[in-house]
C-alpha cells in the first residue's frame, strides 16, 4: 500500500505490506535504524518516535495509518554536527550505558517536556488545571514507559533536569 | 609467569601525569549512541538485501516431536524454507570439538525431534520479509509426545546432588560449634528464578562470501561465539568473521552463542544472501538463560559479645537436566566474616526447564540476599547496631583459607556510607517511624565480589598522523570498555584522549576473554596497558636509533612521553613527527597480560556498603524506595562517570530482585507464566528514587599492573538485602522469600494486626 510520510523533514514516499509497523518501515524500509525494536509489543518504549510532535511507541502502530503524518526520530533531532542539548545531556551525566534504549529515551523525553509546556498533567500532577511544577517525581512518573535494563534512571534523570532546569 | 611484585613499581598509569586516570570522561562512542547511528547486530548494512528469519519454539517441557506439518507454512507468500529437525543442513553433533583448542563445542539448532524445554527452537522460517516470516511461522503445526517433566523446584528439593566435582566445605566442628552458641540464627531464605532482561533481544545477522561467513551478533565473548559457530558448522574458526561492535546489554547472558546465530549463518549459506534472524522479546526468556532459582539455608551461631562462633550457608539450586552449571550461592560467604567454624556447599536439582546460566553476579547477587538479612537478624537478637555486628566479624585474612587480603576497605565502606547516609537517624526498633500511611525504615548491607584477571592480548597502531588505535577482540556492553581503553592508551602514550582510537568487538583482532565476572575492565584493560608500554619501547627505539631524530643516540629507556611527544631533557618531537619520518607505514604492535604466577595467594575482591531508606504502604502493602547509597572499594577508578554508573546500575538491579523480579514456572507447560515486559517487571524510572553511589580511594597492586578491578557485578551484591532490611526495620515484617511484593508485605502486616 502506497504510504507518503514526511520523517526527519523529508517527504518520503513507500510501498508497505499493511502489516508493517512504524517501527519496522523506519528500521527496515528507510535505513532510520536508531530507533530500537526492545519488545515490539508496547512495553518498553525503545521504538518511542514522535508523530506530529506526539511521542508513541512506533512498534504499536502500523505504518500505512500515517499517510501524511510529520515523523520525528532520533536521527533528525541533532542539527547537524551540533547535538539537541537533551543529546548533549544524555552524554555529560552518563544517562546510557549499553545505549539501547537511548533514542527512545530521549525522543520520549522530548515529547514529555512538550506536554508538560502544554499543560497536560499526569498522574504526579498536584493540580489538574493549575500550572505544572517539573517536579523530578514528574519526570520520572512520566518517563516510566521507557525502561533502561542497564538502571540509568538517576543519569537520565540528571540529563533531563540539565535541559529543564532545576526543580520548579 | 610474572608475579605481583612486578607490578608493584610505579607506571606511567599509577603516575597519572596527564590526569586522564579516573577522570570522569564521556562516552568514547556516546555520540553514536545518542544519535541512534551505533549499529547493533540486526542493523548492520548487509552486502544485499537480507532475507529474515524467524524461529517458532515449543511448547512442551519434555517429549518429542511426533509430527510437525509445514506444508501451508511453506506456501506462505514469500517463503524461501521451512526447516526442522527433518530437512535442516548438516551440523555438527552437540558437544563436539573439531578443533581441541575451541573455548566452545558444537551447539546445533533444531538437532532432533526432542524437546528439552519450553521454548526451545523447533522449527525456522526463511521469508524475503519479516511480516511474511512471522506469518508464515504462525501456520507450523507441530504435534508433540509429551513426557513427564521435572518443572516444580521446590517440590524437587530432595533431589538435589553435589554439582560434579564439588564437596561441601568443611572448617572446624560446625554442627558442635553451632549447638553450643549463645545466640543463634536459622532461617530459610528464597531467591527466584530472575531474567536477565537486555533490552535488545539477541539478534544476528549473516552473510557468506565464498567459504567465509561474516557475522554481526550481539555476544559478549568474541572467541566464544566464533568458535561455537565453526564447531557447529564443521569448519576451521579462520573461516568464521564475527563481529560485535554495540551491543544492548549483556549482563551474562549473552555470554555464549544462541540459535539465531547459527540460524542466520546456515540459511544464508543455503539461500545465497544476507540472513537476518532475532529473538522476539517473549521468546528471549525461554530461548536464552536466565538466572535459577537457589534456596539458601543459613544458621549462624555468636557469642554474646556479636562473634560468630559457627557460620553455614547451604543451597539447593537447578539447572536444565542435560547441562551443568551451578549458582554458587554460597561462594561469596567463604571470604566475608569470620568464624572458626564453618560450613557451606551447594545441591543441585535437574530439572525439565530452560537453562540456567550466568546472570550478573552469579552467586554473590542472590547468596548475598540471604546472608545479609541473616546479619540483620542476628544483629536484632544481640541488640547490636548491624553495622557493629559486621565490624566484629572482619576477618584478619581470608577465613577460609588464612590468605592475606590484598586489600579490603569493607569497615571503611561501612564507616563512610553511615555518615553520608545518615544511619544514625535509624531507630533500631522496627515500625516506630510514620508518615502519612507510610511506615518508614533503613536498612543495610556488606557487598563482595571476587576480583579476576584473565589472559588477554591487544594490538596498537599509530599512523604518520600520530593517531593511535587500540584493537581487540573486547566487547563493550555498555561497561564502558571503549571508554576506558581510550584513556589508558592515552595515559601510558601520553597523548590527548583525542589522539586516540579504540576499534573493538571482532575476531580478527587480538583476542580478550570478553565481557563477563567483572573481569573486563581488569583484564581487557590491563592487555591494553601492556601493549601501550610495548609501543614506547618500540617508538623510543625508533627514535634513538634515527639519526634524523632529535633523541638520536639517547639511552632508549630514558625517553618520555607526554604532550603527544616524545623527549628528554629538551629534546623533543612529536610522536606524527617521528613516525611520519622513521616509519611512514606507520607502527603496530602487540602486547598481552596474563594473570601472575602468586596472583592467588592473596584473597583478591572488591567490597562495599550498601544503605536503603523504603516506606511501607500500610494499606497496600507496597514498598517504595526513598533513598539508597552505596559506598564501594573496588581499587584505582579509571572513569568516576562510567564507573558509577556501573554500581548506581546493579543497586537498582538489586532494587528489582528485592521488590519485583522474578520469574514463576507454570507447571502445566513448564514455561515461564511471566514472558514479557509488562509481566517480568523490572525496575523502571518511577520505582527509583534518591540513589546514588561513590568509591574510596583504592589501588590494588596485587590485582594487575595498574591496580584496577572489577565494577560491574559488585553493585548488585548485597543491594536487595538492605532494602529487605529496610523493609523490617520499616514495619517489623521479616520476609525471606524475594521478591517482596504487596501480598506478602500485606500478609505480614495483617499478621501484624497493622
Ligand atoms: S519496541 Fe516498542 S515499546 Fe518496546
Ligand atoms: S542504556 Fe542499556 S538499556 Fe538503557
Amino acid at each position: 500500500m502506497k504510504t507518503t510520510m514526511t520523517v526527519n523533514g523529508q517527504v518520503r514516499s513507500l510501498d508497505l505490506d499493511t502489516r508493517t509497523t512504524l517501527l519496522d518501515a523506519l528500521r527496515e524500509h528507510l535505513d532510520l535504524k536508531g530507533s530500537k525494536k526492545g519488545c515490539d509489543q508496547g512495553q518498553c518504549g525503545a521504538c518511542t518516535v514522535l508523530v506530529n510532535g506526539t511521542r508513541i511507541n512506533a512498534c504499536l502502530s502500523l505504518a500505512v495509518m500515517h499517510d501524511g503524518d510529520e515523523i520525528l526520530t532520533i536521527e533528525g533531532l541533532a542539527d547537524g554536527e551540533n547535538l539537541h542539548p537533551l543529546q548533549q545531556a544524555f552524554l555529560t551525566e552518563d544517562a546510557f550505558q549499553c545505549g539501547y534504549c537511548t533514542p527512545g529515551q530521549i525522543c520520549s523525553a522530548v515529547g514529555m517536556l512538550q506536554e508538560v509546556a502544554a499543560g497536560l498533567p499526569s498522574q504526579e500532577t498536584e493540580s489538574l488545571t493549575g500550572p505544572i511544577s517539573l517536579t523530578d517525581a514528574e519526570i520520572r512518573e512520566r518517563l516510566s514507559g521507557n525502561i533502561c535494563r542497564c538502571s540509568a534512571y538517576p543519569q537520565i534523570l540528571a540529563a533531563v533536569r540539565r535541559v529543564a532546569g532545576a526543580t520548579q | 609467569m610474572s608475579s605481583v611484585k612486578d607490578w608493584a613499581a610505579p607506571n606511567p598509569i599509577t603516575e597519572n601525569r596527564s590526569g586522564l586516570i579516573g577522570k570522569s570522561v564521556d562516552r568514547y562512542e556516546g555520540r553514536l549512541k545518542v544519535t541512534g547511528t551505533a549499529p547493533y547486530a540486526y542493523e548492520v548494512e548487509p552486502p544485499a538485501p537480507p532475507a529474515y528469519g524467524q524461529m517458532v519454539t515449543a511448547t512442551i517441557a519434555r517429549g518429542r516431536i511426533t509430527h510437525i506439518e509445514t506444508q501451508a507454512a511453506e506456501q506462505s507468500p514469500g517463503v524461501l524454507a521451512v526447516w526442522t529437525h527433518l530437512n535442516v543442513p548438516p551440523q555438527a553433533r552437540r558437544g563436539e570439538r573439531l578443533n581441541p583448542r575451541s573455548q566452545r563445542p558444537a551447539n546445533p539448532a533444531l538437532a532432533s525431534d526432542r524437546v528439552e524445554f519450553y521454548g526451545q527452537t523447533v522449527a525456522f522460517i526463511l521469508a524475503d520479509t519479516l511480516e511474511n516470516a512471522r506469518a508464515a511461522a504462525e501456520k507450523v503445526e507441530i504435534t508433540y509426545a509429551a513426557e513427564t517433566a521435572v518443572v516444580d523446584f521446590l517440590a524437587s528439593l530432595d533431589q538435589g546432588e553435589l554439582p560434579p566435582g564439588e564437596e561441601d566445605v568443611h572448617i572446624g566442628d560446625f554442627p558442635k560449634a553451632f549447638a553450643a552458641s549463645q545466640v543463634t540464627v536459622d532461617e530459610t531464605y528464597f531467591s527466584p528464578i530472575q531474567n536477565h532482561v537486555q533490552m535488545e533481544p539477541c539478534a544476528t545477522t549473516a552473510w557468506w562470501d565464498g567459504d567465509k561467513v561474516t557475522v554481526h551478533t550481539s555476544i559478549q565473548m568474541v572467541k566464544g561465539g566464533q568458535h561455537a559457530l565453526a564447531e557447529t558448522l564443521a569448519i576451521p574458526s579462520d573461516r568464521v568473521h564475527l563481529i560485535t561492535r554495540y551491543i544492548g546489554g549483556g549482563f551474562g547472558g549473552k555470554g555464549q552463542a544462541y540459535d539465531d546465530l547459527t540460524l542466520a549463518a546456515l540459511a544464508a549459506r543455503a539461500v545465497g544472501r544476507p540472513v537476518k534472524v532475532a529473538y522476539t522479546r517473549q521468546q528471549m526468556f525461554h530461548g536464552t538463560i536466565h538466572r535459577p532459582a537457589v534456596q539458601m539455608r543459613v544458621r549462624l551461631g555468636a557469642n554474646a559479645d556479636g562473634r560468630l562462633n559457627a557460620f553455614a550457608l547451604e543451597a539447593i539450586t537447578h539447572c536444565a537436566r542435560h547441562a551443568t552449571f551451578t549458582e554458587h550461592a554460597a561462594n561469596f560467604s567463604r571470604n566475608l566474616y569470620a568464624a572458626p567454624n564453618r560450613l557451606t556447599g551447594h545441591r543441585l536439582v535437574r530439572m525439565d526447564i530452560p537453562h540456567a546460566g550466568a546472570m550478573r553476579a552469579p552467586g554473590e547477587a542472590p547468596g548475598m540476599l540471604s546472608l545479609e538479612c541473616a546479619m540483620d537478624e542476628l544483629a536484632e537478637k544481640l541488640g547490636l547496631d548491624p553495622i557493629e555486628l559486621r565490624l566484629r566479624n572482619e576477618p584478619d585474612v581470608d577465613p577460609e583459607t588464612g590468605k592475606p587480603f590484598s586489600v579490603r576497605q569493607l569497615e571503611q565502606c561501612l564507616h563512610e556510607g553511615s555518615q553520608r547516609f545518615g544511619w544514625s537517624r535509624r531507630n533500631p526498633k522496627p515500625g516506630q517511624v510514620r508518615d502519612g500511611r507510610w511506615l518508614v525504615g533503613m536498612g543495610m548491607a556488606a557487598a563482595i565480589r571476587g576480583n579476576f584477571l584473565l589472559p588477554a592480548k591487544a594490538g596498537l597502531r599509530i599512523t604518520a598522523d600520530g593517531v593511535l588505535t587500540l584493537t581487540q577482540g573486547m566487547t563493550d556492553i555498555g561497561t564502558g570498555t571503549y571508554t576506558i581503553l581510550a584513556q589508558i592508551t592515552a595515559e601510558t602514550l601520553g597523548v590527548p584522549l583525542e589522539q586516540v582510537r579504540v576499534e573493538l568487538g571482532d575476531s580478527d583482532m587480538p583476542p580478550a576473554p570478553g565481557s563477563g565476572g567483572q573481569f573486563g575492565a581488569a583484564t581487557a584493560g590491563s592487555a591494553a596497558y601492556e601493549t601501550g608500554m610495548v609501543m614506547r619501547r618500540t617508538l623510543a627505539d625508533l627514535a634513538t636509533g634515527d639519526p634524523r631524530s632529535p633523541l638520536y643516540g639517547a639511552d632508549p629507556t630514558l625517553v618520555s612521553f607526554a604532550n603527544g611527544n616524545i623527549a628528554l631533557d629538551n629534546q623533543t618531537e612529536t610522536l606524527a613527527a617521528l613516525v611520519a619520518r622513521s616509519q611512514p607505514e606507520g607502527v603496530y604492535v602487540e602486547g598481552s597480560i596474563s594473570p601472575a604466577a602468586d596472583a592467588r595467594d592473596y584473597s583478591q575482591h572488591t567490597y562495599g556498603a550498601h544503605f536503603a531508606e523504603v516506606g511501607v504502604d500500610v494499606v497496600t502493602g507496597e514498598v517504595r524506595m526513598r533513598k539508597m547509597f552505596g559506598v564501594f572499594a573496588a581499587g584505582r577508578i579509571l572513569n568516576g562517570k562510567t564507573a558509577r554508573s556501573q554500581v548506581t546500575g546493579g543497586m537498582i538491579w538489586g532494587v528489582g530482585t528485592a521488590l519485583t523480579e522474578a520469574n514463576t514456572i507454570d507447571p502445566r507447560f513448564g514455561s515461564f507464566a511471566n514472558q514479557d515486559l509488562g509481566t517480568y517487571l523490572v525496575p523502571v524510572h518511577a520505582d527509583i528514587v534518591d540513589l546514588d553511589a561513590i568509591f574510596l580511594d583504592e589501588a590494588d597492586d596485587k590485582a594487575n599492573p595498574m591496580g584496577i578491578k572489577g565494577v560491574g557485578e559488585l553493585g548488585i551484591c548485597g543491594a536487595g538485602a538492605a532494602v529487605a532490611n529496610a523493609i523490617y526495620n520499616a514495619c517489623g515484617v521479616r520476609l525471606r522469600d524475594y521478591p517482596m511484593t504487596p501480598d506478602k508485605v500485606l500478609e505480614g502486616l495483617m499478621a501484624k494486626g497493622l
